[in-house]
């Protein structure tokens, strides 16, 4: 047998065991090259699909990058204005109790125009998930700083690095939503790497199914890469990402249910 | 013993060529292309297709779920 001929014998439906799945509309992304926006789409369309909740999902797109989301999962979904999506995922949540509802927010969207809304939305504990990408940079607008950017780290409107004193410390709104009595859930991931991606989609996996119970909010930060606002190749930037923004905004569960897990509550757990 | 053999295809025009599967790949299957798609992006293909073990670690971590996974014992 010719190598050529092996490989076309592989190639057969019965052994397929990765395939994109079919919540993806197939539209091709608008992201940059190796944007972590691509992969957090997928993991949630995955999980979407293996619930079995393509039809009873109402999600509600940000504006940032990724304000096309509605283009690119065929579920459902609600445009919201500018940081106002825990606000209006509050209304459909509680007009539309049966269905499972979520926002999808950049840190734009979610840290700076729209602190009140996710922090209200949060203390309500509102039972909605939320998922927040964050890559400490306005991406769309052409990499200005944003209220998550790093200290001495250099944006578009920060060329000498963000000088704390002048501009403040970067805002970790997942920790600050994690002490509101509000949120059951509350987590912090990346989707940089193979076991990243899969520890990611198992938390949104999770609050898929918190939801179910009605007991609050459920809150999913993703670490990600902005390779274009960063101005480095997609692998540099995982890799600097690794190096600088896990050691500010470090992986793990920061608030888990208290029947679950009862003395990691108080004590966030670094799992990277 | 049985051996895995894995293979996968790589969806060239939607590749946008950032190299993030060919790191994650652990046998070293994947390599970018030396021309470029329709959209101006070194694609990636695996060129070392006989290493390939289907562990999906590629196909993964694709920002933009180009890539399908095989996999069979022979």
């Amino acid at each position: 047998m010719s190598q050529a001929t092996g490989i076309k014998e592989i190639i057969k439906p019965e052994n397929l065991v990765y395939k994109k799945t079919k919540v993806m509309t197939g539209k091709v992304l608008s992201y940059c090259p190796g944007c972590g926006h691509g992969t957090t789409h997928r993991i949630l369309a995955e999980v979407i699909d293996e619930e079995g909740l393509q039809s009873e999902t109402i999600g509600v797109s940000p504006v940032g990058c990724s304000v096309l989301l509605y283009e690119f999962l065929d579920i459902d979904w609600q445009e919201a204005a500018h940081g106002r999506a825990p606000a209006l995922a509050t209304a459909i949540k509680r007009l539309l109790p049966e269905k499972f509802v979520f926002t999808y927010q950049g840190d734009g969207d979610l840290a700076a125009i729209g602190t009140a809304e996710t922090i209200h939305a949060c203390n309500r504990g509102e039972n909605i998930m939320i998922i927040f990408i964050n890559n400490g940079i306005y991406g769309m607008t052409g990499g200005q700083m944003a209220p998550t950017t790093l200290p001495g780290m250099k944006s578009s409107t920060s060329p000498y690095g963000r000088d704390v004193k002048m501009m403040g410390n970067p805002l970790k709104m997942t920790d600050i939503v994690a002490t509101l009595p509000g949120t059951y859930y509350v987590t912090r991931q990346s989707v940089h790497t193979p076991a990243n991606v899969k520890k990611a989609k198992k938390a949104i996996r999770k609050a898929v199914q918190y939801q179910k119970l009605n007991r609050g909010t459920c809150f999913i930060e993703i670490v990600s890469n902005c390779p274009s606002g960063w101005k480095m190749t997609p692998v540099e930037s995982n890799k600097w990402m690794e190096a600088n923004m896990f050691p500010y905004y470090p992986l793990g569960d920061l608030k888990v249910p208290a029947e679950e897990n009862p003395q990691k509550q108080t004590n966030p757990e670094k799992n990277d | 013993m049985a051996k895995i053999r894995g293979s996968i295809v790589v969806d060239i025009e939607r590749c946008k060529g950032c190299e993030v599967c060919m790191v994650s790949c652990p046998t070293g299957t994947i390599a970018m292309a030396k021309e470029v798609n329709h959209k101006g992006y070194f694609y990636a293909f695996p060129a070392n297709p006989d290493l390939c073990i289907g562990c999906a670690n590629c196909a993964i971590v694709c920002p933009d779920g180009v890539i399908t996974v095989y996999k069979t014992k022979i």
